[in-house]
């Protein structure tokens, strides 16, 4: 209590920092001006209006906030927007080719990849940067073995480890498993 | 949220500077950020400054005249573990750094930041309760209450937290050194000497120095002829902290133990090193009685508690099975 009470008369004495940042958020050049605690998940939602990224846990542990910062996956609630000046963002708003949808975006809709549809936006995001890191010939936990035999096979084992930080409360994990697979072609 | 300034590193020595310069503020190194912004969100830590130390210049491998390579602090885990020479001639690390964390996380978690991570004690991250670890001197309720899945080894009166790196395991097996640069000048620290055990000073993980940097983990040579694995046991197939983990690097030759480097993890504030196992297999024939007399060679230290007494034959087990899989 005694603690908790000094934490809360502390951050009373001490003033918000405040910071320039840019940002390139779907191609498009963002100046903001932030408190430095900002998270990249709430500078996207609340300042930026992006509201396609969630804030499922707010621990890194959902993965409903995920996003690619510079072409690579990342859990946008445990990113200080601070850190990350300079960055190249893509959110879910962006993933599409103008009316054309990602590839990952058309086989989500295509199998169900979806009940409620409040994970979709990191799983989609999350999906587009895994099949990258395939691509590139990333390991995972299951692939480790297959030494340098180029891109890892995506059976629904590894499309479920790969996938291990987006979590689905609605259970539509085969359907989001069928949809990676067909997006990887 | 405690409100903080905030600054980017050019440079190792200006970080060490910055972060001497804000100790009164409670300064500290920001990584990736998984571990210390979630802290940071929970009250657990409060730092009024923040050194930027992701975007050094130390992210990369450097391979050595020696046969070793040098791993940057600031490179992140996925790179690390996806590294083409990691993976042929350190598999140990590439597979520990694999089973921890998810694609977003590893994608963010630096080398450096992954050694300096904090318990996931149930009680440490809740800045409610008491916890000698947040908070000197205001108890310990996991010995009495939920101590489940904490230390069997090495722990104190005050403390039996367990330290949460899969990476650091495997650097432990590997017997790889950790690079510090600090006010004071530079030193080697040879894992597992780089974590401490709680004793009556469970709020110091390491035995880093105000303003201390890790910059940079030399592995050595691999064991010639050796062959390594990581195996972790957890509560779900994916994306868990280990109950009980083991990183083995072992070199038989003609059905003996030529040499053997053993780590565990999830059973101590620190990885442990394995010393008593390693020393009953040098020399040793590779049997599964063999194995197993060195698994309880070293399981002979461990003290569980009410609730985690399952380590104790989780972690021999899982041993014996290891060394059985890479000596058959």
């Amino acid at each position: 209590m005694a603690e908790d009470a000094l934490a809360v008369e502390e951050t009373r004495k001490e003033p918000a920092r405040h910071v320039e940042v840019t940002l390139r958020v779907n191609g498009e050049q963002r100046r903001l001006e932030l408190d430095t605690r900002s998270s990249l998940l709430d500078v996207l939602r609340e300042q930026l209006g992006l509201i396609g990224a969630k804030k499922g846990c707010d621990h890194g542990q959902c993965g409903a906030c995920t996003v690619l910062i510079d072409g690579r996956r990342a859990n946008s609630c445990l990113a200080l927007a601070v850190a990350h000046d300079g960055a190249e963002i893509t959110t879910i708003e962006g993933v599409a080719d103008g009316d054309a949808l990602h590839p990952v975006q058309a086989a989500f809709i295509e199998h169900d990849g979806f009940q409620c549809g409040y994970c979709t936006p990191g799983q989609i995001c999350s999906a587009v940067g895994m099949l990258a890191e395939v691509r590139a010939g990333w390991p995972s936990a299951l692939s480790t073995r297959e030494g340098d035999a180029g891109p890892p096979a995506l059976t629904d084992a590894e499309i479920a480890e790969r996938m291990n930080g987006n979590v689905c409360r609605c259970g539509a994990y085969p359907g989001i498993r069928a949809a990676i697979a067909e997006a990887a072609g | 949220m405690r409100p903080f300034s905030y600054e980017r590193a050019e440079h190792s020595v200006g970080a060490i500077a910055a972060a001497a310069d804000g100790a009164g503020r409670n300064a500290m190194y920001l990584g990736g950020g998984t571990n210390l912004v979630d802290l940071m969100r929970l009250g657990v830590e409060r730092p009024g400054h923040l050194v930027d130390v992701s975007r050094l210049a130390t992210d990369g491998v450097e391979e050595l005249p020696d046969g070793g390579l040098r791993v940057g602090a600031a490179m992140r885990n996925s790179e690390l573990a996806a590294h083409a020479i990691v993976r042929r001639r350190y598999p140990v690390l590439s597979e520990a750094l694999l089973s921890g964390a998810s694609g977003q996380i590893r994608n963010l978690a630096t080398t450096g930041g992954n050694l300096l991570q904090r318990t996931r004690c149930p009680y440490f991250q809740d800045a409610s309760k008491p916890c000698n670890k947040r908070r000197p001197g205001s108890g310990c309720p996991a010995r009495e209450g939920d101590h489940r899945n904490l230390a069997i080894i090495g722990h104190s009166e005050a403390c039996v937290a367990t330290h949460p790196s899969d990476m650091a395991v495997a650097l432990t097996a590997l017997g790889a050194e950790v690079e510090v640069a600090g006010p004071r000048g530079d030193r080697r620290v040879p894992m597992p000497g780089l974590h401490r055990l709680p004793g009556e000073e469970p709020e110091r993980d390491t035995v880093l120095e105000p303003a201390e940097l890790i910059t940079a983990v030399t592995l050595p040579p691999p064991l010639e002829g050796g062959r390594s694995r990581y195996r972790k046991v957890r509560e779900r197939a994916s994306f868990a902290f280990a109950l009980v983990s083991t990183a083995v690097v072992v070199d038989v030759l003609d059905g003996t133990v030529r040499d053997c480097g053993i780590a565990l993890g999830g059973v101590a504030h620190a990885p442990w090193r394995a010393e008593r196992a390693e020393a009953a297999l040098r020399g040793a024939p590779a049997t599964r009685d063999a194995f197993g007399k060195a698994a309880d060679a070293e399981l002979s230290l461990a003290r569980p508690l009410r609730d985690n007494t399952y380590k104790v034959p989780l972690a021999r087990n899982l041993l014996v099975q290891t060394l059985e899989e890479l000596c058959a």
